[in-house]
């Protein structure tokens, strides 16, 4: 007779199991919750004490509020530009109506900005601008890594080039990319000036940790590639590119951190359309409102900040081969 | 160069005045001197020795995948100076790739090996029966890290037999497995080299292993500057089974003398190095 083998038992111990993980999730939660509750605590007391030019400083009512009326503003620009598709169909059907050969082309709608607007162009810009860096950093950074002289090369230019200031960069990439002549197909120039500042400021940790993980393959595992005799490029594939990914992600991870903020930086000093030409125009405008919207428009920044980080993780337990590995 | 050993089996595998240097902070380390053996096609040497005298880097140098800084390794009447296919290694820690499941792990030497002559079906049935020999055919899907140390060596085994080399290259093989799984692969490795007349060089802890399967032990003195200290040629009829042989007076014989060289050699090392250690511990007084 074992009375620990018991099936009621067993049944009764997972069930109990399942219980301590429900109350692991509830705990969690509740310290999530228990910050945020603190936070908006703080901002409440001390948006209170804060005076400013513009009025005193908003506090997270009125940031919900102005968060709302953005909302709202995006459903009127919305059903206007509804309506204007809606007028021109009318018109060019009364057209065909008198004569069926007419021929029309289409007027496009401009749109005015809105807040959710600028965030998609932000998006768009920030992943054209991280994914073109990561396209040059991991190659060339393999490069680096399987060569020592290479990396003796680069080394030097990397570690002269990382530490730049996007706003350092900035005029210069301006002023090149005013000066050659780009075709439509490459989109705005403001657009090609701010992807090239995102590329050329979140190049650099993708390249370092990518170099680093090529160059810190185990020797047994390359004495296994020596013994099986891999070509270069099976080598590379089998052997080298597994084993650097855990430093390639994080070295991703990093870049595409730095790449947002470097976006929101490049945005509002050169006034290039996104989320940092948002508030900048906000603080320009300087309404009543505007410091609820800039105090909105910066939980947004951290929030997509976050969310793009998260984004990054989920694709590295993906591809990692090592599921333990990937945590926070 | 003597190329055939009394007219009748053709010397396969020779080391000449094997010795290696490695460059270290306190200038070069001389780990193996005036290394001399030679290897007849289809035998079974096994390299006995204590820890950290250069077994491993002997079996590295035949491998390819170091180079001796003196004398040289010469295979079938060409020097080796790289790896090649026709020698498998069996590594001390196991080495498989840790992205890689069990099966893709064989199935890469297996591809390797076959250089595109094999058909997908024919390369598929290699790598399994190759995997049940070591009786790992239930974790063919799991990674390096879900299985025991003991598993990931079976692999080894499995990937470096899968090779169907000439010379297979074992260092401490069956160190990490138990008793039981121990035995059965010995019976495995002695049946399999009887089948296709491999060349072995086995590195073991074990005597009693190395007198079960050897033709010949090599032990090996102590570095540094470590060389070949007496060979044993091992009698005994094959096949052999370990039952019939617990009570051979030959081969109790034969254990006694490799037991007699190591602990002699061992008491030797001892005095020596509670001498070095004193020393040590002087010079460390002195300066204090
Ligand atoms: N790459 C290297 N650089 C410097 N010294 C080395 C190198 N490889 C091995 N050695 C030294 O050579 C000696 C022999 O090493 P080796 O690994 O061959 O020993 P071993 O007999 O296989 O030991 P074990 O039984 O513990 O595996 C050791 O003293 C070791 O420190
Ligand atoms: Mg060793």
């Amino acid at each position: 007779m074992n009375i620990l083998k018991h099936p009621a038992l067993s049944q009764w111990q997972s069930q109990f199991s399942s219980t301590l993980f429900w109350r692991k999730q509830l705990k969690q939660s509740l310290l999530t919750l228990s910050g945020l509750l603190v936070f908006v605590l703080c901002w409440q007391l001390a948006s209170s004490q804060i005076q400013t030019s513009l009025g005193q400083f908003p506090g997270p009512t009125q940031a919900a509020a102005q968060w709302s009326q953005l909302v709202d503003e995006y459903q009127a620009e919305q059903q206007r530009e509804d309506a204007f598709h809606r007028r021109q169909l009318e018109r060019h059907a009364a057209m065909l109506a008198e004569d069926p050969a007419t021929e029309f082309t289409s007027l496009p709608y401009r749109a005015r900005p809105t807040f959710f607007s600028q965030i998609l162009t932000s998006l768009h810009t920030v992943l054209t601008g991280f994914v073109l860096a990561s396209l040059i950093a991991i190659p060339l950074g393999m490069l680096i890594g399987l060569s020592n002289n290479l990396y003796q090369v680069f080394n030097p230019l990397i570690q002269l080039f990382k530490p730049i200031s996007p706003l350092a960069w900035l005029p210069l990439v301006t002023l090149i990319v005013s000066s050659v002549d780009l075709s439509s197909a490459w989109g705005s120039r403001s657009f090609v000036v701010s992807v090239c500042t995102v590329m050329l400021c979140s190049l650099w940790p993708t390249l370092l940790n990518t170099a680093v993980g090529v160059s810190q393959v185990p020797n047994d595992l390359l004495n296994v590639s020596k013994v099986l005799r891999l070509s270069w490029w099976r080598h590379l594939r089998i052997i080298v590119l597994p084993s650097a990914v855990p430093m390639i992600f994080t070295g991703l991870r990093l870049s595409l951190g730095i790449a947002w903020m470097v976006l929101i930086a490049a945005e509002m000093l050169a006034q290039n359309p996104g989320l940092g030409k948002f508030v900048w125009d906000e603080f320009q405008n300087g309404s009543s409102d505007s410091l609820s919207r800039i105090c909105v428009a910066v939980l947004v920044i951290g929030l997509l900040g976050f969310a793009l980080d998260r984004l990054m993780l989920m694709l590295q337990r993906k591809v990692n081969w090592d599921k333990t590995a990937v945590s926070r | 160069m003597q190329k055939t050993n009394s007219g009748m089996q053709k010397t396969h595998l020779e080391l000449t005045q094997v010795g290696i240097s490695f460059p270290t902070e306190k200038g070069p380390f001389v780990a193996l001197q005036n290394v001399n053996l030679h290897i007849k096609k289809g035998e079974f040497v096994s390299l006995i020795g204590h820890s950290g005298c250069g077994k491993s880097t002997v079996l590295n140098i035949v491998a390819g995948l170091h180079q001796a800084t003196t004398g040289g390794v010469i295979l079938n009447h060409k020097e080796v100076t790289e790896p090649g296919p026709e020698r498998a290694v069996v590594f001390q820690n196991h080495s498989l790739l840790p992205w890689l499941t069990v099966y893709q792990n064989v199935e890469l030497a297996v591809k390797q090996q076959s250089d595109g002559k094999k058909t997908k079906a024919e390369i598929r049935d290699w790598v399994e029966h190759n995997l049940e020999l070591v009786h790992m055919s239930h974790a063919l899907d799991k990674r390096p890290n879900e299985i025991s140390g003991g598993m990931k060596q079976r692999v080894g085994i499995a990937r470096a037999l899968a090779m169907q080399p000439e010379v297979l290259l074992m260092d401490e093989p069956f160190g990490a497995l138990d008793a039981l799984t121990r035995a059965h692969l010995q019976d495995s490795l002695m049946e399999i080299q009887a089948q296709l007349n491999t060349t072995v060089m086995m590195i073991t802890h074990d005597v009693d292993e190395a007198v079960l399967l050897s033709d010949r032990i090599v032990m090996m003195t102590n570095g540094p500057a470590a060389t070949i200290g007496e060979i044993l040629t091992i009698d005994l009829l094959r096949p052999r089974h370990r039952l019939q042989l617990a009570d051979d007076p030959t081969y109790n014989h034969y254990r006694h003398q490799v037991l007699s060289f190591l602990y002699e050699k061992q008491r030797k090392v001892e005095d020596l190095g509670s001498k070095r250690a004193e020393k040590q511990h002087h010079k460390t007084q002195a300066s204090a």
